[in-house]
């Protein structure tokens, strides 16, 4: 399979610079649009690519791009478009590799999309935790001034583009795109109600459009090379290649490109070298901490977004965390929810009450402590934080997925821990509980 | 407009309203918290949670927030369903994890609309078996105490504080179930209307501190509708009594005034009711000099006697009612008879007055100042003369431009959140034009700094360049004409521009050019507005009582030392804070006999032959004007104890005594009115401000106390165990009792709000028109001032101001904390007046020679004054601003050219803390 975000990334290879970048066909894309493509060829070329939001969503990428008002439509003022960098969903480190070691396809597609978007400024809003990332991307950045990819009239096109790297403070709720954009405005981080879009009212109130790291990836090559080389990619329902990582009890932990539609099997077994000796699969969260258990049979599943989705479960970010029958359900559920709700924002009562008391039912539960209604409890909030609009953003709902799938395929493990009985996973095994 | 479907039924609901508000103004009850009908929605608590249907085939529906649905036309919505009702029954749940179980002890109990919610929807089991989270509370000054513990992170305190109050210094902290509403560091609330947490948090974390120190739950108050004395705004209240003591004040709603919100002087100037300083008995001074206390009857016959067989004139005063000015103008005879105030205010206000009878259209309520898209003050610290106007004004300049901002995405104006991040700070444009930097800089365009004189230049000059036939300003810098030509612009190019100025800075011509300006764009444009704060709660009453003619105090003072007056008698009022000392201590040395009528003790009072207690503000009916020209009564909230009589009763005694033929028909408090309506052309409509006391709601008087009021058989068994009998009210519609009907009853007699499953002040909404409408009963208060002239004259320019080395001009400065009298003798608010009393630039202090908390001597009349010297830079330059209302800056006279000179040995005396959160009650 030819590798395309990337081409330039390799275990042998150092981190791109511009020079290497360039010398590998980079900032081809931008050359040939500028040169030959008006902002609506460009946003013609990415909805036809049937590009999808890469952040864990899968909004069609140009869909999303079509809501920003333009030409007469757009009242005077900036527009923006930010580089959402804020990794920090649980089991997911694919953003890292392109952010460490290819920081200029990133920002060529930055470019790119602010050139169809018609924004003059752009943001890469950096996970705190990625200094190595915010090192190379301030050096890139630099070149491309020197160079003349940013700045004014940028290669003599007489389009202008402002970059800006933002370190965050850390808080996972930043990557939330709204919640982003309060960060970045000095607010607190909390998310926004929609309607009204960023499309529309984003930053400082303007027409703003924040995308994923790998979602901007895609673009020079979606404009250098055209829709039908890019849908040729993918080898399920979705267009393109995708960055699939895995976590866990495998052989070979990792990260790699691979075409929409690869089978989980194929990724599992093939990529990620199948279980460590002495691990059996007992279930596996497809796409990051936040989407739904799947199990064993699941394995010949596509990875293409609606395949999973009618699963049952969601492909996210498409890095898989695996589940081995060495690690109780309960205490892997515990960790996360712990995690997302020292991550809520606090803003609305479902997930900032809520999820603590998951937690603290789980971990009366894994303490030996829980009772027969627990169970009950428990569904109850998944049923009260669980469904989207019933809290603020979706931070609350996706950490009841791992909740509810778990109730769902693993009951056992919460009924031994309930009635009492020693759990093996617990009691002698990896659980940290 | 839409109909919507909800549960099965029909209604009819106005278009662009949420489902919230459409659900409460259909009376129907859905709990919420972070809502607010003041400051709109932003899907925070996710208690009105109700289920919305796509289609009529849809059985299932999903859950939607109330507040942030928009109604629309055949909308089909499930409230009392079983998902909705267990999807709030469950928030309600979440929100009691870490609420504590304190009810019994908290301050908010009885009116805790948390406890109302609850029961509203239905939660009563706890599954929860963690932890609860605990927080460390905050001292934030003599005014909020704060119980962080029971917070529910409805994010209204912050909502309101900040964005709507313009503070910075109360903030949501750190994150998830750990966020903390509080300060940086503990330390005073800075803003001006941090009282409004009270009222505005849905349960115990900001209470009243005052309350918290001398509680009363709120159904064991005695209440009545009042009207704010504390500046001349006229805020509608509700203070509560219990044990004849004031214990608190609340919002009275009124949609055209204060709204929801009262500033800080208000709800707690007003515990001056309770001061050690309060008289009680009359007394009458003997021959060494001292007070004997004396009986009604004696002081009456006294007054009498003194009265009648000599010459006799009368001081009024602008912080007593209508009813009672009027009586006392009627005793001593108009020739005789000053309204009080000092003679440059005096004229001031007359000329104000004129200015709104002239004017082309009525003053503009604070509600139509709202809708303000261009805003110029001119001369004016608002924030500290009428500080709950420069809420309004807040609100006009951001919320208007964020709310048509928000049109043209086809938001709302309640989708606060979204159309605020729309906005950003862009705002309306708003030029604040003070002597020095006011507490609205924030939200202004530009601001300037400048004498008074100048003031007045700049707005002559904004008037020549708005109407070019007007004459214009010479000298004037290319500075100040730029900013006088980009004023005319904005103020041109607006639909509603308003014009704010007043007395604050004691100038003539500041108020003649802000009137010409209006007069200049009224040509133009009908919608044009101008306000001008007075002083205080009855000067405009005053002024259209006398029409501006009478005496005035310096009149007075010739007439006294030429021996030709024997008898004075001043109506609740302390001459010394009206001029200087030299003055006020001739005039009342002149005369032989001089009685005074107050409720506090004064330097006056201390002068007097015979002194007689009368009411404060919460013990009688009264009616004061507004400097909208609105009339309004004010009811007793409790009976006045020990000799104290209203003032009008007194007074109406003596006349009576004195055989006064034109008032021997007059019996009662409405008599009054009725006379003074009809014999002040100017005042006839202070009759509509209220009913009279025949007034009944379905036959039945209104009642002060609540229905639950507890104890009245019991409360004085201490001293006498046979329940006395309630005191019958004959001059009002309110009654001393629990028993009658707290209904819609007219809106200027609303005593207190509760309803049904509501305890708390959110009740309001069952007595309005939709929610946040006005009262059903009607709007409190009658427009006096219609505004049907139209003469457009040009006033004399005064010349510009130049600095002179070693002379300095003065400027008045207003507090909100300390220049009004009567607030002060409140022990929070007097906490909070530390202040130098006399201000320099710093460069004029360096020439000087002084420095922040020196002293520094003024000396006036060949007499030296003391004070405390502070620097700001805002000043303007040449200028010396003194604090109004502060000891002795009485004798400094505005415009007065004065030396000034480093005070030798002066001792900077430590402010005396009165008193402090000991931290030590658990309320």
């Amino acid at each position: 399979m030819e590798k395309v975000l990337t081409r330039n990334i390799g275990a042998d290879k150092p981190p791109t610079d511009i020079a290497a970048y360039e010398e590998n066909g980079g900032y081809a894309g931008l050359r040939k649009a500028l040169a030959e493509y008006s902002p609506e060829d460009c946003l013609k070329l990415v909805q036809d690519s049937n590009l999808r939001g890469r952040g864990g969503a899968g909004f069609p990428t140009g869909m999303k791009w079509s809501f920003v008002p333009m030409g007469d439509k757009a009242t005077p003022g900036h527009k923006y478009l930010i580089a959402n960098a804020d990794e920090m969903e649980p089991g997911t480190f694919k953003d890292r590799l392109l952010l460490e070691y290819d920081p200029h396809q990133l920002i060529e597609g930055m470019i790119l999309a602010s050139y169809t978007i018609q924004a003059d400024i752009a943001y890469i809003f950096l996970r705190c935790e990625y200094h190595v990332a915010a090192e190379r991307l301030e050096q890139a950045i630099a070149d491309c001034y020197a160079k003349g990819y940013l700045g004014d009239n940028i290669l003599g096109s007489g389009y202008n583009l402002e970059l800006l790297l933002h370190s965050s403070a850390g808080r996972y709720i930043c990557g939330e795109e709204t919640a982003l954009i309060s960060s970045l405005e000095g607010k607190r981080a909390n998310p926004r109600a929609k309607p009204p879009f960023p499309q529309v009212s984003g930053l400082w109130g303007r027409p703003t459009i924040v995308n994923n790291v790998e979602t901007l990836c895609n673009i020079p090559h979606i404009i250098e090379r055209g829709v039908e080389w890019y849908q040729s990619l993918g080898v399920g329902e979705d267009a393109g290649t995708k960055l699939f990582g895995v976590s866990g009890q495998v052989n070979n932990p990792g990260c790699w490109e691979l075409p929409m539609g690869t089978p989980i099997r194929e990724i599992l077994e093939h990529h990620a070298g199948g279980m460590r000796e002495g691990y059996k699969l007992k279930g596996f969260l497809p796409g990051g901490g936040s989407t739904d258990f799947l199990t064993q049979d699941h394995l010949d599943l596509a990875m293409d977004y609606n395949v999973i989705g009618k699963a049952g479960s969601r492909m996210g970010t498409g890095t898989m965390i695996i589940l081995d029958d060495k690690t109780c359900a309960v205490a892997m559920v515990k960790n996360l929810i712990d995690f997302f709700a020292q991550e809520s924002c606090g803003f609305c009562t479902p997930c900032r009450d809520g999820l603590p008391w998951s937690s603290q039912v789980l971990g009366d539960i894994l303490a030996g402590r829980g009772r027969q209604e627990d169970m009950h409890t428990l569904s109850r909030q998944v049923n009260f934080i669980g469904a989207m609009g019933n809290t603020h953003c979706a931070l609350a709902p996706g950490a009841m997925e791992p909740l509810s799938s778990a109730m769902k395929y693993f009951p056992e493990d919460f009924r031994r821990h309930i009635d009492g009985e020693s759990c093996p996973m617990c009691d002698g095994g990896q659980s940290d509980a | 407009m839409p109909k919507i479907i909800i549960d099965d039924i029909e209604y009819e609901v106005e278009a662009g309203n949420n489902l919230l508000e459409a659900c409460l103004g259909l009376k129907l009850d859905l709990p919420y918290f972070c809502w607010h009908p003041a400051m709109g929605s932003i899907g925070a608590c996710r208690q009105c949670a109700v289920v919305q249907y796509l289609n009529d085939e849809d059985t299932r529906g999903r859950i939607v927030m109330g507040c942030m649905t928009p109604v629309s036309e055949g909308a089909r919505f499930s409230l009392g369903g079983e998902k909705a009702s267990e999807f709030r029954a469950t928030v309600i749940e979440a929100l009691m994890l870490n609420h504590p179980h304190d009810c019994p002890v908290c301050a908010e109990g009885g009116e805790c609309h948390l406890q109302d919610m609850t029961v509203m929807s239905g939660h009563r089991d706890r599954t929860y078996r963690g932890k609860k989270n605990t927080h460390r509370n905050q001292y934030l000054g003599p005014l909020i105490h704060h119980e962080m513990n029971r917070c529910i992170s409805c994010y209204r305190c912050t909502r309101f504080y900040r964005d709507y109050a313009g503070g910075d210094d109360l903030a949501a902290m750190a994150a998830h179930d750990h966020v903390y509403f509080g300060r940086h560091e503990a330390g005073v609330l800075e803003s001006e209307f941090s009282g409004n947490l009270v009222e505005v948090c849905p349960t115990g974390v900001f209470t009243d501190e005052t309350l918290v120190k001398d509680y009363t739950r709120k159904w064991d108050l005695q209440s009545a509708p009042s009207v704010c004395t504390g500046c001349a705004v006229g805020c509608n209240t509700m203070p509560g009594e219990r044990y004849g003591r004031l214990k608190r004040i609340h919002n009275r709603f009124n949609v055209e005034v204060n709204g929801y919100f009262l500033c800080d002087r208000g709800r707690f100037g007003g515990a001056f009711v309770n001061s050690e300083k309060r008289l009680k008995f009359s007394g009458l001074r003997d021959t060494d000099g001292r007070f004997n206390a004396i009986n009604r009857d004696v002081a009456l016959e006294t007054s009498v006697a003194w009265l009648a067989q000599s010459r006799v004139a009368g001081i009024g005063s602008p912080r007593a009612s209508v009813e009672a000015n009027y009586l006392l103008r009627k005793l001593v005879g108009e020739d005789n008879f000053s309204n009080g105030m000092n003679d440059d205010e005096a004229m001031l206000v007359a000329e104000i007055s004129q200015l709104m009878l002239s004017g082309r259209s009525p003053p503009p309520s604070l509600k139509k100042m709202e809708t303000a898209d261009a805003v110029l003050i001119l001369g004016e610290d608002v924030t500290n003369t009428a500080p709950r106007l420069a809420l309004s004004l807040r609100q006009a300049v951001t919320h208007n431009m964020a709310a048509e901002l928000g049109e043209t995405l086809g938001l709302q104006d309640w989708q606060d959140a979204a159309i605020r991040n729309l906005a950003q700070n862009q705002r309306k444009p708003l030029y604040a034009i003070a002597v020095k930097d006011t507490r609205l800089d924030d939200i202004a365009i530009s601001t300037s700094a400048m004498a008074p004189d100048d003031i007045a230049r700049l707005g002559f000059a904004v008037a020549h360049f708005i109407d070019d036939s007007l004459p214009p300003v010479d000298k004037l810098s290319d500075r100040y004409s730029n900013l006088a030509q980009q004023i005319a612009k904005d103020l041109q190019q607006a639909a509603a521009p308003l014009v704010v100025s007043g007395t604050g800075s004691q100038h003539v011509g500041i108020c003649q050019a802000a009137a010409l300006i209006t007069r200049a764009l009224q040509q133009t444009n009908t919608g044009v507005m101008l306000s001008f704060c007075v002083p205080e709660c009855n000067s405009l009453g005053q002024a259209l009582l006398t029409g501006g003619e009478g005496q005035d105090l310096a009149e007075l003072t010739v007439r006294a030392i030429a021996g030709e007056i024997d008898t004075l008698i001043v109506l609740e009022n302390d001459l010394f804070r009206r001029a200087g000392s030299g003055q006020i201590t001739q005039l009342l040395a002149s005369v032989s006999k001089l009685i005074v009528l107050d409720c506090v003790d004064t330097e006056t009072t201390s002068m007097a032959s015979l002194v007689i207690p009368v009411s404060s503000f919460a013990e009688t009916e009264s009616t004061y004007v507004s400097s909208e020209g609105r009339a309004q009564r004010s009811y007793p909230v409790f009976e006045p104890a020990d000799d104290v009589l209203a003032d009008w009763q007194w007074l109406l005694a003596l006349s009576r005594k004195l055989g006064k033929a034109e008032l021997a028909l007059i019996e009662h408090f409405d008599d009054i009115v009725d006379a003074c309506a009809s014999e002040v052309g100017a005042l006839s409509g202070i009759k509509d401000a209220a009913p009279g006391a025949d007034y009944r709601l379905r036959g039945m008087k209104i009642p002060r106390q609540t229905h639950r009021y507890s104890g009245r058989t019991a409360m004085h068994a201490g001293v006498q165990i046979h329940e006395p009998k309630q005191t019958q009210d004959i001059e009002t519609p309110l009654a001393y009792s629990m028993e009658g009907l707290n209904g819609n009853e007219v809106g200027a007699l609303l005593p207190y709000v509760w309803a049904p499953g509501w305890n708390s002040n959110q009740s309001l909404h069952k007595f309005q028109h939709g929610v946040g409408g006005a009262l059903k009963g009607g709007t409190a208060g009658s427009r006096l001032i219609i505004g049907d002239g139209n003469t457009l004259t040009a006033e004399s320019i005064p010349g510009p101001f130049h600095a002179s080395v070693g002379e300095f001009l003065l400027v008045p400065l207003q507090r909100i904390f300390g220049s009004d009298e009567l607030s002060m003798l409140a022990p929070a608010i007097a906490e909070l007046a530390d202040s130098p009393a006399v201000f320099l630039h710093p460069d004029d202090a360096i020439v000087m020679g002084v420095h922040q908390g020196d002293g520094v001597v003024i000396m006036v009349d060949g007499k030296e004054y003391h004070f405390e010297l502070g620097i700001d830079d805002s000043l303007a330059q040449g200028c010396a601003g003194f604090v109004c209302g502060f000891q002795d800056t009485n004798n400094l006279r505005p415009g007065d050219s004065v030396c000034l000179a480093k005070a030798q040995n002066w001792q900077h005396k430590k402010p005396q803390v009165i008193s402090t959160d000991g931290g030590s009650r658990h309320v």
